[in-house]
Order: structure tokens, then sequence, then C-alpha cells
């Protein structure tokens, strides 16, 4: 049977991925101006960070009216919960990629140290665990959503390579280490970002199969 | 003593050659609240009625299956029905006071049973302060059980069926016509009284499952779905037809 509540959670739904949109955007043209120097695509980045506070407290407010008046229960109340995590995340990582178009803003100015290679690879890994995170949780897919928090280990990874990499740069000459300490504080917004991905996942796993999965408690029962 | 009241094992009932009831097999826990949910037609009264063999009174009944009380099984050929009647009572959806004073209505059954008019104000008293219904009504005991609002109705009867002093009490949608008060008045009665009785609600209002009782059975086309603590029930059903029924998707 279709419920009214069922469009309510539909436009939740699509707000959500809305302000998923938006963040997954801001990181894009944040590393974007970063990399190619382009100031550019900067320009968009803080109206879309007032775009998605705003759709953070919409969506937190829908929540509360929702809970207030349809007293759901269940998969409902599950979904709902989770809405009001999942923007918090969704608003934090979108505060992770005005941190990275602020140091960008800066870092384009001078010449590289080296071709950028893996911040564009994590910047991938990022926005694909953000955007899969999402559409996990809206749509429902537990076995994505298992999958996007496998992928936060290779940002780790990643993140690691990146820092000896810089550090070796700032041994070598003392001169570099204002710039790569700028590319070792984006290369630990990235992985934050990964971060509260997982976070969006594990959220997801806990809608669909009720299983609070944080802090590697897998098998305990969430009621 | 078991932790167990009643124990139903594989208990099936048949109105002719309709079963209604399909093979329920479940604990109920003493001192404890157990709601029933399901959609019209699931059989949830028909277990109600079983439980003090109210069943029996319709004809081309036929049960199978065991309902033990305290280990003994209530259809056994010797098992006392009256004495089981008493044991267990029940309150039904719709008030019916007994065209008599708020008194009278109280002490009716303990009167038939026996028990001595020295004892009536003592039960009468604590019967309807049981009932949550006693300031109300504590002034005009001797006015007709008739004049009372349909909450209160409501709580008469519950006092009613307390002063026999059961160990169990059966209720059948008892806040289907009441207000909002009234249904919290009755709801913070059950809360009380479970610390004495063990108590058993058969509720259309699933939030007033979800409110007051510590597990919760939901039943469908005959047959117990799931049964589990409240808590888990209406947050994470295991069985989807619970979620769906629970979140309103059906019933």
């Amino acid at each position: 049977m279709e419920r009214h509540f069922d469009e309510e959670l539909n436009d939740l739904k699509h707000r959500l991925t809305k302000m998923c949109a938006l963040a997954e955007t801001m990181i894009g043209d944040a590393i974007k101006a970063l990399v190619q120097r382009d100031a550019s695509a900067l320009t968009a980045i803080q109206q879309h960070e007032a775009e998605v506070n705003r759709l953070q407290v919409e969506i937190d407010e829908m929540c509360f009216t929702m809970i207030a008046l349809r007293q759901p229960t269940a998969s409902d109340l599950r979904f709902i919960l989770g809405a009001t995590k999942t923007t918090t995340d969704l608003e934090r990582l979108a505060d992770q990629a005005v941190n990275i178009s602020n140091k960008a803003e800066r870092l384009m100015k001078q010449d590289p140290l080296k071709p950028f290679v893996i911040i564009p690879q994590m910047t991938d890994i990022a926005r694909g665990m953000v955007r899969d995170s999402l559409h996990a949780y809206v749509n429902r897919q537990v076995e994505k959503a298992r999958e996007v928090i496998q992928r936060d280990a290779q940002l780790n990874a990643l993140k690691k390579e990146i820092n000896a990499e810089m550090l070796e740069f700032m041994q070598r000459n003392p001169a570099t280490v204002p710039y790569a300490l700028d590319i070792v504080l984006v290369a630990h917004n990235l992985e934050r970002i990964g971060d509260h991905a997982k976070n969006i996942a594990e959220n997801a796993v806990f809608v669909i199969e009720g299983k609070d999965i944080r802090h590697g408690t897998e098998n305990r029962p969430a009621a | 003593m078991s932790d167990a009241k009643i124990v139903v094992r594989r208990l099936g009932v048949f109105f002719g050659q309709a079963q209604s009831l399909r093979w329920v097999t479940m604990d109920v826990p003493r001192n404890r609240i157990l709601g029933i949910i399901g959609p019209s037609g699931s059989g949830k009264t028909t277990f109600l009625r079983t439980l003090n063999r109210l069943n029996d009174l319709s004809p081309d009944t036929h049960i199978e299956g065991e309902v033990l009380l305290d280990g003994q099984d209530i259809h056994h050929p010797n098992f006392d029905v009256v004495a089981l009647r008493k044991r267990i009572g029940m309150v039904f959806a719709l008030p019916v006071p007994l065209p008599m004073s708020i008194f009278d209505n109280v002490v009716y059954g303990a009167r038939l049973a026996g028990v001595k008019r020295d004892k009536w104000d003592e039960l009468v008293e604590r019967s309807l302060r049981a009932a949550f219904l006693w300031d109300e009504v504590k002034d005009r005991l001797h006015t007709s059980g008739m004049r009372l609002s349909g909450g209160q109705q409501q709580r008469l009867c519950l006092a009613r069926t307390l002063a026999m002093e059961p160990e169990v009490v059966l209720l059948d949608e008892p806040c289907s016509g009441l207000d909002p008060i009234s249904t919290a008045k009755i709801e913070e009665a059950l809360t009380i009284l479970k610390a004495k009785y063990t108590i058993v609600l058969v509720t259309n209002n699933t939030k007033q499952a979800a409110r007051v009782a510590d597990d919760t059975a939901f039943f469908l086309m005959g047959e117990m779905v799931e049964h589990g603590p409240t808590s888990q029930i209406f947050t994470v059903p295991r069985d989807k037809r619970t979620n769906d029924y629970v979140t309103g998707r059906f019933g």
C-alpha cells in the first residue's frame, strides 16, 4: 500500500541526494583548482557550502517533524534517524572540501613539487565513496554499502604514501615545507571525507539490516 | 516457578471447517504485558478468548494443541472452567457496566463467588484504586455505573475484573472507543498492575502496544508471525510482514 508518508520519505531521499551531489561537486571543484591551477573552479564553492548548510537544517527539521507527527517505527524509524546522522556527515565532508579550497587558493600560485598523481587518485576514491554510500543509503543496497566501507583502507594507504613522499621533499629542501605541509593536509582532508562516507555506509547497513556495525561491532543487535 | 504463566503449544482453533488459529506456540511470561497486534481477522481475539475458554461457547469449535496455565492443561476434562475464568479475567472492547451502582458493579462477581459482605467495602476501594478510578468516584459509589463517562466505565469494568483477584487479565481492545486522556489512564493502570498480574492486551493500535507492552506478538491470517521484546518488534522486526504492518503499509 502506498502511503502519503512514502511521499514524504521520497522527498527526504531527494533532498539527501541533492545535498550529496553538491558536496561531491565541491570536492571535485576544490581539487580541480589545486591540480589544474584553475581559480574559476573555486567561484561556486562558497555558494554550494551555504546551500549544503541550508539543506542540513531543512532535512533535520523534516525528520524532527516526521518523528513527531508520524511516530515512525521499524525500517521507517531507522531511515529517519539515519538521515539526521547522514546530513551531519555530508555537511562535515563539505567543510573538508572548503578546507581543501582554502589551501588550493594558496598552492595554485606556486609551481607544484611534482606532477599530481596520488591526490587525483585519492579524490576519485573519496568522491566515489561519497556518491556510492549515499546511493546505498537511499536505495537500500547493503552490498554496495559494505563495499564502500572496504574502500576506506585504500584511501588510508594512499595518504600514508603521500605523507612519506612529502616528508622526503621537506627533508631534502626545507624551503618546500610550507607547500608540502599543505599537500599533507589536503591528503588528510580527503582521508577525512572517506571517513564521513564510511559513516554514511555504516548508517546504510543499519537502515537496511538493523545492525549497528560502527566501531567494528558487526554482530551486535541494534535493539 | 517457571517464568511463563501461560505456555501455548501448537494451538490450532477451528470453527467448523475453518481454521482460525494456525499452530501457535509461545510463552506468556508472568508479571509482564504481552501485546498482541495484527489486522482484522488475524486471530488475535480468537487467541485471547482461547486463553480462558470463551471459544467453548461457540458451536462447532474444535481445539488442538495445549494451553498450560502454571503447567496445567486448561482443556483437560477435569479442569474447572469456572475456576479458570476466576483466575483469568477479561475486559472487552465495549465497557458494559451493569445497570446498578458503581459499588454493586464492583462486588457483583465477588458476591456471586460467596465473598462475605463485611469484605465488600475494602474490596471495592482496593479494586477501584487499582483501576485508577477511586479518586473520581469515591464520593458517589452508590450512583449508577451507567452515568460514568466511557473512559470511567471501562475502568469500572477493569475494577470489576480485578475484584475477582485474577492471576491473568485479558484485555480485548480496551481503549478502542476512548479519548486520549482515558486511554492514557488505562495504560498507566496496566503498567502498574503488571507487578501483580500477567496481562495480555489485544490492540488494533500498534502505538499502544509500543507504549505499554513488554513483549509483542504479531498475528496474520491465523498465524503468529513474530513474537519478541516490544523494543525489537518496533525497531528491527525480523519478518518483513511485521515490518510492513508496524510501519502501516497494510492493515
